[in-house]
């Protein structure tokens, strides 16, 4: 392999490490605080793209519908679940806080979409669609089970991915999608060509991970985010509604999924059911980190990102194989470093 | 009775498929085979509460190993199952030895890995066929005759099945059995009586997996062909559906689970794509919608409705009445337990710090002192569910501390626990008889196979004398989880005597009970000290003490505050200057 072959698989490395590592933390922040494993996680990183190739067809996604009945089926839930514990008056507030944002940027994208806006105002478009979807999703699938095992919980969210799957499916069709690129621009350093679109990837998630770093250490709502991951009784006790911590770790995890998704939109192609494999090798960065440690985890991510980028050289054939197999040595590694311990459930 | 009628018609059914069109046959053969990869996971899943996502690929790996042997090598299917077994059982245990000792989320977390890497690997090894697979495979034969016939076939699976859901009901009601169905509360009651949760959990793992590796073995040689397909995640995935929407507690929940989904996947994939217009798998939007729906309003799945229709299951009687080989007491007041400078530190916060005391044979001694004294740290490193700083304990002529809860429960101590650990799925008698685990050696395979009865019978018969010894007879067949707490805790010693010890440590025994249950539980404790047994009580209950223990320890803050005869702690002042803030 020479020097120039190396250069383009590291950088393409990165790029793809960039997305794991976003994916990777957006998981531990979800299983921290909800206690889901939340494996669907990659399906808003094809809604993301999918619904961006549809804006940008100016034709309406079919994402927008699924929001509308989501928010719909929430209100219904929602509703019930007040009746019930005789707080009725609180309903007018809590149906417009579930039903207006929903139906307002349905009409937004309704007008938006024939209009073919710049691509700025197409990826903010995308965003409102998607990011909803996460605390949706959370309020009609995962709070009425708040309760319940980790098991329980995972095989729930194994079964919302298999409906994000098979709608996916309804809504864009088996055809992929490949997104015209942020930027033409190339960078040349030392005979390597790194292309806008890389160059987009390491910028945004190194912002974001910045945005993050900075959001959990030093604002009030983040740290107690955190005391709820660490201590679900505690945090409880101390005031802080773990239904408010669920709500808010879904939104940031179908932010990042849709943001990782319009990312590498224009890099590599999409298909209905490309973000289940992505979002799995995030899993697998989540995992190296213990499901706990965030700088763990993304370091895990690199190690995602390098072995499937060089075993594609080697190994073409192998290169899926080789990174969900990588699975076993870290985890024996784990088995071994931890110490034994209790699971109460 | 009425399931003796049910189990009938349910054979009836079989038989009437078996006679129908070639359409029902096949149908009624992939629900065979998917039933008894559902009979594993509902084991793994709904009695064990751990899971798997890759029993699917388990199944792959039996029908590609014996597809792969037979026709390049032009190995006998019989020979091949040999080996699918062996490969089977040895991934199994490498999985389970990796994850197992980890958080119960890591085992499905490998195996959807695993899944997903056996998938690619069928579909990419030139061997393997790639994704065209492997045709022509061997048909099975059987006494020379080539089993091609699709009837015979579908008679086959069942018969397997069947034999499958009886072995695995056989297995949960023994010695191990019990102790599988302890484990989704945490290991530390079961290895308190010297089961070993670990091993337990892998046993589980590897006989669901190998229940996946027959169907698929069976599935190779009844299509005689094999591609990736069915064997990749998604499948794995809808095998878990089965038992959630069928009912994962039950074994025929596991059948149910896979009639029902089987049947609609056929519909919904006629119905939907011409709905849609589009071709697809589109009823996978309808099965995830279901099981939401089934984990948020009825958690027991399809079959816990039709268990409720049902009589109760009637409980086999204590007939056996030849004892169980009992330890020999030691002779009344010869030193039995030695706690020597013990300390327990937790980084800065010592919670014991330097204790030492000593119990007799034959002698109730009671830990108390005031709450956060240190007194449960106490028992839990005479257990041994704490490891010690320093300090050294000796029971009998052997030093325990340092030895885990299950080689300690093997040299005859015996507990129960504060926050009661009953299974509330089981029958109060049933519970008890997990105190017996170790007085027999019955492995997996003579349970199955049902070679236990007889020394099950005894352990029964162990069971109902202790119940009887602390008066819960007529609560026998109830379930545990119906008695009232004073009762459960009786039942939590009626337990720990099961096992035969030398000594019963207590952890505060009496916490929640009405006056007439202490003094039933202090007569209980005199009666047992007359028959020769030592109890360490740790209790918060003055007055329960006084009139019942030989001496008291009392500890504060981590320490060894006095140590007397009941009156000499009651006069103490520096006891009563920490219990009642000075007089």
């Amino acid at each position: 392999m020479d020097l120039q072959t190396l250069l383009i698989l590291a950088q393409d490395a990165f790029t793809n490490s960039a997305v794991y590592a976003l994916l990777a933390l957006a998981l531990i922040l979800v299983f921290g605080v909800t206690r889901v494993i939340f494996v669907a996680q990659g399906e808003f990183v094809s809604y993301g793209a999918l619904t961006l190739a549809s804006i940008q067809l100016g034709v309406m996604p079919g994402t927008v519908w699924l929001l509308l009945i989501l928010a719909c089926m929430a209100a219904a839930m929602e509703t019930v679940s007040l009746l019930s514990s005789e707080a009725g008056r609180k309903l007018p507030g809590a149906l417009g806080a579930i039903l207006v944002p929903p139906f307002a940027i349905a009409a937004l994208v309704k007008v938006c979409t024939p209009l073919h806006l710049p691509l700025g105002w197409q990826v903010l478009l995308t965003m409102l669609v998607v990011m909803p979807m996460g605390p949706l999703i959370y309020r009609v699938a995962f709070r009425p089970l708040a309760d319940s095992t980790v098991l329980v919980l995972l095989i729930a969210a194994v079964a919302v991915h298999f409906v994000l799957v098979g709608l996916g499916l309804l809504f864009f069709g088996a055809e992929g999608v490949r997104t015209p690129a942020f930027s033409d621009a190339h960078l040349t350093i030392a005979h390597l060509d790194i292309s806008g679109q890389s160059l987009w990837v390491y910028a945004t998630s190194l912002v974001l991970i910045a945005m993050l770093a900075w959001f959990f250490n030093k604002t009030f709502y983040g740290k107690a985010l955190r005391a709820v991951a660490f201590n679900r009784n505690g945090a409880r006790l101390v005031g802080i509604s773990p239904h408010l911590a669920g709500t808010f770790s879904f939104a940031l995890a179908s932010a990042i999924g849709c943001l990782s998704g319009v990312l590498i939109g224009p890099l590599t192609t999409i298909y209905y059911d490309s973000g289940f494999l992505i979002g799995l090798k995030g899993f697998v960065g989540a995992i190296v980190g213990g499901m706990a440690s965030y700088p763990l985890a993304a370091a895990g991510a690199m190690i995602v990102g390098f072995s499937e980028s060089f075993s594609s050289f080697w190994l073409s054939g192998y290169k899926d194989v080789l990174v969900f197999t990588l699975i076993i040595p870290v985890l024996l590694w784990r088995s071994l470093s931890s110490t034994h311990y209790e699971e109460e459930e | 009775m009425m399931r003796r009628t049910g189990l009938i018609l349910f054979v009836t059914l079989l038989l009437a498929v078996s006679c129908s069109s070639p359409f029902y046959i096949t149908m009624g053969s992939y629900i065979g085979l998917y039933s008894l990869v559902a009979i594993g996971l509902v084991l793994l899943t709904g009695v064990t509460g751990l899971t798997s996502f890759g029993q699917a690929a388990f199944m792959g790996l039996g029908a590609y190993t014996s597809a792969v042997l037979t026709t390049q090598l032009s190995w006998s299917p019989w020979q091949t199952l040999f080996i699918a077994l062996a490969l089977t059982i040895i991934i199994a245990f490498i999985l389970g030895a990796i994850t197992l000792r980890m958080g119960g989320h890591y085992l499905p977390l490998a195996t959807i890995a695993w899944g997903i890497s056996l998938y690619f690997l069928f579909g990419t090894i030139p061997i393997l066929g790639g994704s065209n697979g492997i045709a022509d495979i061997q048909a099975l034969r059987l006494f020379g005759i080539e089993l091609r016939n699709e009837r015979l076939f579908y008679c086959i699976i069942w018969g397997v099945c069947l034999v499958a859901l009886r072995i695995s009901t056989n297995l949960l009601d023994s010695r191990e059995g019990r102790a599988i169905r302890a484990l989704k509360g945490g290991v530390s009651m079961v290895e308190a009586f010297g089961a070993s949760g670990l091993r337990l959990k892998n046993i589980v793992f590897i006989y669901s997996a190998v229940l996946a590796c027959l169907a698929g073995w069976l599935y190779a040689h009844m299509q005689r062909f094999v591609n990736p397909s069915p064997f990749g995640l998604n499948q794995g995935i809808e095998f878990l559906f089965m038992i959630t929407i069928g009912g994962s507690f039950s074994f025929w929940g596991a059948i149910t689970g896979a009639t029902v989904i089987t049947l609609l996947k056929t519909v919904l994939q006629g119905i939907l794509p011409k709905l849609i217009s589009q071709s697809g798998n589109f009823e996978i939007i309808v099965f995830g919608i279901m099981i939401v729906a089934v984990l948020q309003w009825m958690r027991g799945g399809i079959w816990a409705l039709v268990e409720r229709l049902l009589p109760p299951k009637t409980s086999r009687p204590v007939t056996d009445s030849s004892d169980l080989k009992m330890r020999t007491q030691p002779s009344r007041g010869a030193p039995l337990l030695k706690v020597e400078g013990i300390t327990k530190a937790y980084g800065g916060l010592v919670a014991v710090r330097q204790m030492s005391f000593e119990l007799s044979s034959g002698e109730i001694v009671g830990l108390i002192g005031p709450n956060g004294a240190g007194k449960s740290t106490m028992f839990n490193l005479i257990s041994g569910e704490v490891p010690r700083t320093a300090g050294s304990i000796h029971f009998g002529s052997s030093t325990i501390s340092g030895l885990h809860s299950r080689q300690i429960a093997r040299l005859g101590l015996s507990r129960t626990f504060q926050h009661v650990r009953l299974i509330p799925g089981m029958t109060t008698i049933e519970n008890v008889m997990i105190g017996a685990y170790l007085r027999t050696d019955d492995g997996i395979f003579s349970a199955g196979l049902r070679l236990n009865r007889v020394s099950d019978d005894r352990i029964r018969a162990e069971a109902a004398r202790q119940l009887r010894r602390v008066g819960l007879e007529e609560h026998m067949f109830a379930p545990a989880s119906s008695l009232s707490l004073g009762k459960q805790r009786m039942v939590e010693i009626a337990r720990a005597l099961c096992a035969d010890p030398l000594l019963l440590l207590l952890d505060e025994p009496a916490a929640g009970l009405r006056y007439l249950e202490k003094k039933e539980l202090a007569a209980l404790l005199s009666d047992l000290r007359s028959a020769g047994l030592s109890v360490l009580i740790v209790e918060h209950d003055m007055e329960f003490l006084m009139n019942l223990v030989d001496r008291i320890v009392v500890m504060e803050f981590g320490e060894k505050l006095a140590e007397g005869l009941p009156q000499e702690i009651r006069s103490n002042p520096a006891v009563l200057e920490a219990y009642l803030g000075g007089v």
